[in-house]
């Protein structure tokens, strides 16, 4: 059955590109909005990709264009495998016929989206090496991240380089690095560096967006792990006056309390406030003023149960405990209205006893698709190390 | 005219892309034909993995995997990924003959693709059916393409399934069997197991699993003439049809998450408290204990079954070889480890590579006990499992891809 399906596929995409009337390039592209949830629309795909893989040159700049014009991720891939097949075909047998200039000029024009532009480099870096090596400059702020990653370890490098011979130029560039840097593992090198060799002061909160001033109440009750899908007060109203019965000694009730956090990488704790506890839930409110409308995400490092409120509604919750945190682990699309807008982190903490299941604590910042720090417009100062302690509420 | 031509050559190709292939030397999956890492048509392997000119070649490669290689007729077929983050996966082919690239094909992650350090996004084994190669990734994109590179089809479970996923990294490997991609995404959180039809890409059928992370791969035992995949988890084992799904055997007492069970015909080694071996019931609706052993623990390494004695690793690196009847233990040895990948065999020798790129050929065919004949630095750290074919080894790093032949003379 397989193989019979297989070779009716291939024998159709055969006549439709012999035919070269029916299957147009526009029609293959086309095709692939076929291509849905659980599977859905892959024979279609399938016969379109046959077409696609055996374009020639002047296929390349249309598909490279087709992949920023479709957000289904899976549609995505089956254009770029597709192109990648003609650009490496040509590349082998006719790398004249590439279409370079035009490629380059793809990839400077920002206005074209991020994910064909990054292909183009990556495919222009493996057969032009050199006219690839040319444009990195003025990749510096650049919207993609990528694109912009690329440039940004180009100064990293040059500042590592001229450290021992001029400190203060390796500050200037680490400092130009710093600018322009989105990514995490990039940002916490030049602050090691600005910090360590050149003595300069570095503000990360501020730079990543991390949400430093919360209010906490807690501990909930989550034994047998059935805290995480448990509906407890914060979840259907913000009081922050109001008690609630909690998981506390003696039935003694729970209430808001302010707290800050000073930590380099906004680090929320819970196991600060309510020393270290197991079966717990606790939650976290904040607010984030903003003067207009804007597409934002909420960008959460958590290794606990958690749920994150974006203004009252949902955005997502995941029940798996201690298997890892790191800065952006969950990426949340919101749009911040103008005016005042709401947070609430719930976070869930285990059973387990042993060492590294410990940890209660969450982080998180706010920013654009590219990682661009947006900051509230009533953003404190950053807390000192030493104010880093739970505050009463007034 | 020129069509005409055309489509007489194509058809030409397309018969030969499909003539029946001799599958006998393949290596399909993770542990090779039957998944229990054995062959029995190598029996010229190299045994000196030292001597000069065994290593017939050595290629590097784009990303990082320790997803075994898979060798399907003259081509091997891997996977990778690369990138920050590890976003960009890879399916490579290459010559068996001489490493030489055949195709590459690129995508993006469309799940999650964060792992623990140690592993990577391209952790679980591809799979084929010798028509088609069936990659599958930490990040849950499984992608079928043709032994050509032309994309059939392409899944992103994470995008159907949104909290399927394993922050520190999944790395269970696929099984086909009776027309089905058999594969487990089983976690903390939304775990699962389905299968996946081969032609269409479309799910067969899903069925929720136990809550809790799972690097374990299933495995297709043959039991009354019939394919049974063994899903095993810490609850225990689950025997399932491939085409529909259908419970047949349920075994309750628990079992590791890390080293996978072998399965010689209708007997299933499990490492569930050391060692225990089942057999199902001939028309495959039950499963029955045959003993239990605890002194055969094994570590990383999944078990192996050569010529009627069972071997563990554990996670000291003691090679231990136990009577398939009893479980007792016959004797034992001490391995350079530790191994994160399990041990292949051609029915003489197990060869095994640990975790610094030592690789060990071992003599098995002594009555008493086994001796370590050989060994090789490879200098690079190994994580992934051997393939064996056509009397050549291949293994991979992170960074490299080696065939061990013997040298011509």
């Amino acid at each position: 059955m397989h193989r019979l399906l297989s070779i009716a596929l291939a024998l159709a995409s055969l006549i439709a590109f012999s035919s070269g009337q029916s299957a147009s390039l526009e029609d293959s592209i086309a095709a692939l909005s076929a291509v849905g949830p659980e599977g859905a629309g892959h024979a279609e795909a399938a016969a379109a990709w046959q077409v696609l893989s055996s374009g020639d040159a002047e296929t390349i700049l249309p598909m490279l264009a087709a992949i920023g014009e479709h957000d289904d991720p899976l549609q995505r891939n089956w254009l770029r495998s597709a192109l990648e097949t003609v650009y490496s075909r040509i590349a082998d047998t006719s790398a004249a016929a590439l279409p370079l200039a035009e490629m380059q000029n793809f990839i400077s024009d920002t206005a074209n989206p991020a994910a064909p532009r990054e292909l183009a480099f990556d495919l222009l870096q493996r057969s032009q090496a050199d006219l690839a090596f040319k444009l990195i400059p003025s990749f510096l702020s650049d919207p993609s991240p990528t694109l912009r990653r690329i440039a940004v370890q180009q100064l990293i490098d040059q500042a590592k380089a001229s450290l021992a011979e001029d400190k203060e130029a390796a500050g200037q560039t680490f400092r130009r690095a710093l600018d322009s840097a989105r990514d995490a593992e990039q940002i916490t090198t030049i602050a090691k560096h600005l910090r360590s060799d050149i003595g300069d002061t570095v503000d990360l909160p501020t730079q990543f967006g991390f949400l430093m001033c919360w209010h906490i109440i807690g501990p909930f009750d989550n034994t047998g792990r059935e805290g995480f899908d448990s509906v407890f007060p914060p979840e259907e109203q913000i009081d922050l006056e109001a008690s609630y019965p909690g998981k506390l000694a003696d039935g003694k009730t729970v209430s808001w309390t302010e707290y800050a956090t000073s930590d380099d990488y906004g680090m929320v704790d819970f196991n600060s406030p309510f020393s270290p506890l197991k079966e717990a839930v606790a939650y976290a409110y904040t607010e984030f003023q903003s003067d207009g409308e804007q597409v934002a995400q909420l960008r959460l490092g958590c290794k606990n149960a958690w749920k994150v409120w974006f203004n009252g509604e949902l955005l997502f919750g995941r029940d798996e405990y201690h298997r890892g945190i790191r800065i952006d682990q969950y990426q949340l699309p919101v749009t911040i209205k103008p005016g005042r807008n709401t947070i609430l982190i719930k976070a869930c903490q285990c059973e387990q006893e042993k060492d590294w299941t410990k940890q209660w604590q969450f982080q998180l910042r706010v920013c654009d698709q590219t990682g661009t720090a947006i900051l509230s417009t009533d953003r404190q100062p950053t807390p000192q190390k030493a104010a880093a302690t739970r505050r009463p509420s007034a | 005219m020129r069509s005409v031509s055309f489509f007489i050559r194509y058809l030409f190709w397309l018969c030969l892309i499909y003539l029946p292939m001799d599958s006998h030397a393949d290596w399909l999956n993770f542990r090779g034909p039957g998944a229990n890492g054995v062959v029995s048509d190598c029996a010229d392997l190299p045994t000196d993995l030292a001597a000069e000119g065994a290593i017939a070649w050595q290629i590097d490669l784009p990303g990082r995997g320790l997803g075994s290689p898979l060798v399907v007729g003259d081509r091997i077929y891997l996977t990778a990924a690369s990138g920050p983050e590890q976003r960009q996966l890879h399916i490579l082919c290459f010559s068996a003959a001489d490493g030489a690239p055949i195709w590459e094909r690129r995508f993006w992650a469309t799940g999650r693709t964060m792992c623990h350090k140690k592993t990577c996004v391209a952790a679980p084994s591809p799979a084929s059916d010798g028509q088609s190669i069936y990659a599958f990734y930490s990040s849950n994109d499984l992608i079928a393409v043709s032994l050509d590179g032309d994309v059939r089809w392409m899944r992103g479970l994470t995008l159907d399934y949104p909290n399927a996923s394993n922050s520190l990294g999944m790395s269970s490997s696929l099984v086909v069997a009776d027309d089905t991609v058999v594969v487990q995404v089983e976690n903390d959180s939304e775990s699962f197991a389905a299968g996946i039809d081969t032609a269409t890409g479309l799910n067969r059928w899903k069925i929720d699993r136990p809550k809790k992370a799972n690097w374990t791969s299933p495995v297709v035992m043959q039991v009354d003439q019939q394919a049974v995949v063994a899903l095993q988890s810490s609850a225990g084992v689950l025997g399932v049809l491939p085409k529909t799904g259908s419970a047949l055997f349920d075994f309750d007492g628990g079992a590791s998450t890390i080293p996978s069970s072998v399965a010689v015909g209708d007997t299933l080694y499990v490492p569930s408290h050391g060692l225990t071996a089942l057999r199902a019931s001939a028309d495959g609706s039950g499963i029955e204990k045959l003993w239990n052993e605890g002194a055969q623990r094994p570590g990383t390494a999944s078990p192996i079954v050569v010529d009627g004695k069972v071997y563990t690793i554990n996670g000291a690196g003691v090679l231990s070889c136990g009577d398939p009847q009893t479980g007792e233990r016959l004797w034992r040895i001490r391995l350079k480890g530790p191994f994160g990948c399990s041990p292949v065999s051609n029915g003489s020798h197990l060869y095994i590579f640990n975790e610094m790129g030592v690789g060990q050929c071992i003599d098995i065919t002594g009555e008493a006990e086994a001796r370590v004949v050989s060994e090789v630095e490879l200098d690079d750290t190994i994580l992934s499992t051997p393939a064996l074919s056509d009397d050549s080894l291949y293994i991979r790093s992170d960074k490299h891809l080696w065939k061990f032949s013997k040298p011509t003379e």
